[in-house]
């Protein structure tokens, strides 16, 4: 099979999963649903010969965030307190936000002008997306990015646990 | 072209041995986790079915296959029946990396007795075990059954705690070998250079987070009977049930693989040299694939040795064991490698931490314990 048919499709599918995660009316299966996106995503790491950042991708998002997604819509068990059927009002909002989120993209892409991609292979290397080189630029090029974004990461964890720890004396639930 | 094919061939006979193996070794798992069982309790155990009871995985596997498969009417059918599927589906898929042998050549193609030889191996294998808990969790959801949503959102919150403890465990190894493959990984460790020699704080780390991975006792509160009557496969009969308990002892014989891999050498065995010397390495190699069974079954034994000596831990223990005893644990072990890298006696460091640790632990005990006394 040739890679672009296996591009369309994994496009079609990650496009349709990604509209179920919308339209799905179970948040579980939204859930579901948006993990399969991550997977359709990282099918096109593979195919962009990036398995680095499919692998990462697996554990970040489909093996760590979306099980805590999981986690909590299944502790509040949504079925129960589902909010009414919204009103026209936000249905309204919501159409006009995206709409306009929707016409902002497309015209900077048009302002731009982005070049299509031409057929030429000089200057590509396949190998580009592999641990090594990756590892290679984050530690040399963009050390201080890399460097901020772990002092950032933490500062986050610290917030964290700080906001879990329980007051010495407080209510132990 | 002609070549590319017989490789894929071979390659696609070797999945389908180890896939045999696999499913081989978790069945008859069952059975000798109920003979070790009778051994160490002083009973005789299955011996109905055949000599010694040696087809009782088989009349096991009849019984489960023949029983009503009920789906109970309030649950939600489809993920119902995804759960067990994912179970099975992650268990099996780990199995892909792990470099079961050195290159061999059987009728004149040359292959790697390995599934795939990608650069992040190690990666996969964390990856996939992160998604093993998806199985537990559908499968609890759906079943719309509180005990079944308590296990499941018990092995959902177990397995991410004990996911960081193992990652950093893991990079400890990836300091030494410098490679995310598992053949690197594997090839560094030839001829008795095992990185367990290096690495005893990291492996007794990464055993421990294997057990709670596995949900197996004392890490078993996903399926903590006095608790949560089955935990989360509370509603499940029939081959689901079959294929979540399956599922378990599939993943203690890959997580043995995985360990012999990191910590015990992977193919290697003593005497290597010699028998490739000897009868070429074909010959080697295949052996070096039994030897790395062994050492999984091995690990396979260590796991049944523990359910049954040891008692469940309660459940702010586990979390409290997780969170406050193995990361830290597991980040001096980082630092206590990195110092015997930059001072190129990895051994004498990984010894040496040992030795600071347990120190540490005596003394702290021995100054917090009398302050709590007086």
């Amino acid at each position: 099979m040739d890679v672009s048919n296996i591009w369309y499709f994994l496009s079609g599918l990650t496009l349709l999963s990604a509209l179920m995660v919308v339209l799905a009316k179970n948040p579980i299966h939204s859930v579901l649903y948006l993990v399969f996106t991550f997977f359709c995503i990282s099918g096109h790491y593979v195919l962009l010969n990036a398995q680095f950042l499919m692998a990462v991708n697996i554990i970040v998002y489909a093996g760590a965030i979306m099980v805590l997604f999981l986690f909590v819509i299944m502790m509040l068990d949504l079925r129960k307190n589902k909010p009414e059927s919204k009103s026209s009002l936000t249905k309204l909002a919501g159409a006009i936000v995206s709409g306009s989120l929707l016409v902002i993209l497309v015209a900077a892409f048009h302002k731009n002008n982005l070049p299509a991609p031409s057929g030429e292979t000089t200057g590509f290397s396949s190998q580009t997306g592999m641990v090594e080189n990756l590892g290679k630029i984050l530690y040399s090029e963009y050390l201080l990015p890399f460097e901020l974004v772990s002092i950032l990461f933490f500062v986050a964890m610290v917030g964290a646990v700080l906001l879990g720890k329980r007051e010495a004396g407080e209510r132990n639930f | 072209m002609e070549l590319l094919n017989d490789v894929f061939t071979a390659k696609a006979i070797f999945i389908g041995i180890v896939f045999a193996i696999t499913l081989g070794i978790a069945a008859y798992s069952t059975y000798f986790e109920r003979k070790i069982a009778a051994f160490m309790q002083d009973r005789i155990g299955p011996d109905r079915a055949g000599p010694f009871g040696i087809l009782q995985p088989l009349a096991d596997a009849v019984k489960m296959f023949m029983k009503e498969d009920f789906i109970p009417a309030n649950s939600n059918k489809w993920l119902f029946i995804a759960g067990p599927c994912l179970s099975m589906l992650t268990a099996l898929m780990t199995s892909a990396v792990v470099p079961f042998g050195d290159t061999v050549t059987v009728a004149g193609v040359t292959f790697d007795l390995q599934g795939i030889d990608v650069n992040i191996g190690i990666l996969w294998v964390f990856g996939i075990v992160s998604l093993g808990v998806y199985g537990i969790l559908i499968g609890g959801w759906a079943s719309n059954n509180k005990y079944s949503l308590l296990g499941a959102i018990r092995a959902a919150s177990q397995n991410i705690s004990y996911e960081l403890a193992m990652g950093m465990s893991i990079i400890a190894i990836l300091m030494l070998t410098g490679s995310l493959s598992t053949k690197t990984i594997v090839e560094t460790q030839q001829a008795g250079h095992w990185n367990i020699l290096q690495q005893p704080l990291g492996f007794l780390i990464f055993l421990i987070c294997a057990f709670a991975e596995c949900n197996r006792t004392p890490f078993d509160l996903p399926e903590c009977e006095t608790e949560l009557i089955g935990g989360y496969h509370t509603e499940y009969s029939s081959m689901k049930l079959g294929f979540y308990l399956f599922a378990e002892y599939i993943n203690m014989f890959i997580s043995g693989a995985v360990m012999a891999t990191l910590f015990f050498g992977g193919y290697d065995y003593p005497g290597y040299a010699f028998v490739a010397g000897q009868f070429g390495t074909t010959v080697a190699a295949f052996v070096g694939m039994g030897a790395l069974i062994g050492k999984s079954l091995l690990f396979v034994f260590v796991f049944m040795w523990v359910r049954w000596t040891l008692p469940r831990f309660r459940y702010d223990q586990l979390m409290g064991l997780g969170w406050t005893g193995l990361i830290p644990l597991s980040m001096f072990n980082v630092v206590v490698t990195g110092f015997g890298i930059l001072i190129g006696q990895p051994i004498l460091a990984g010894i040496g931490g040992v030795v600071i640790l347990l120190a540490g632990l005596f003394l702290n005990d021995a100054i917090f314990r009398k302050k709590k006394i007086a």
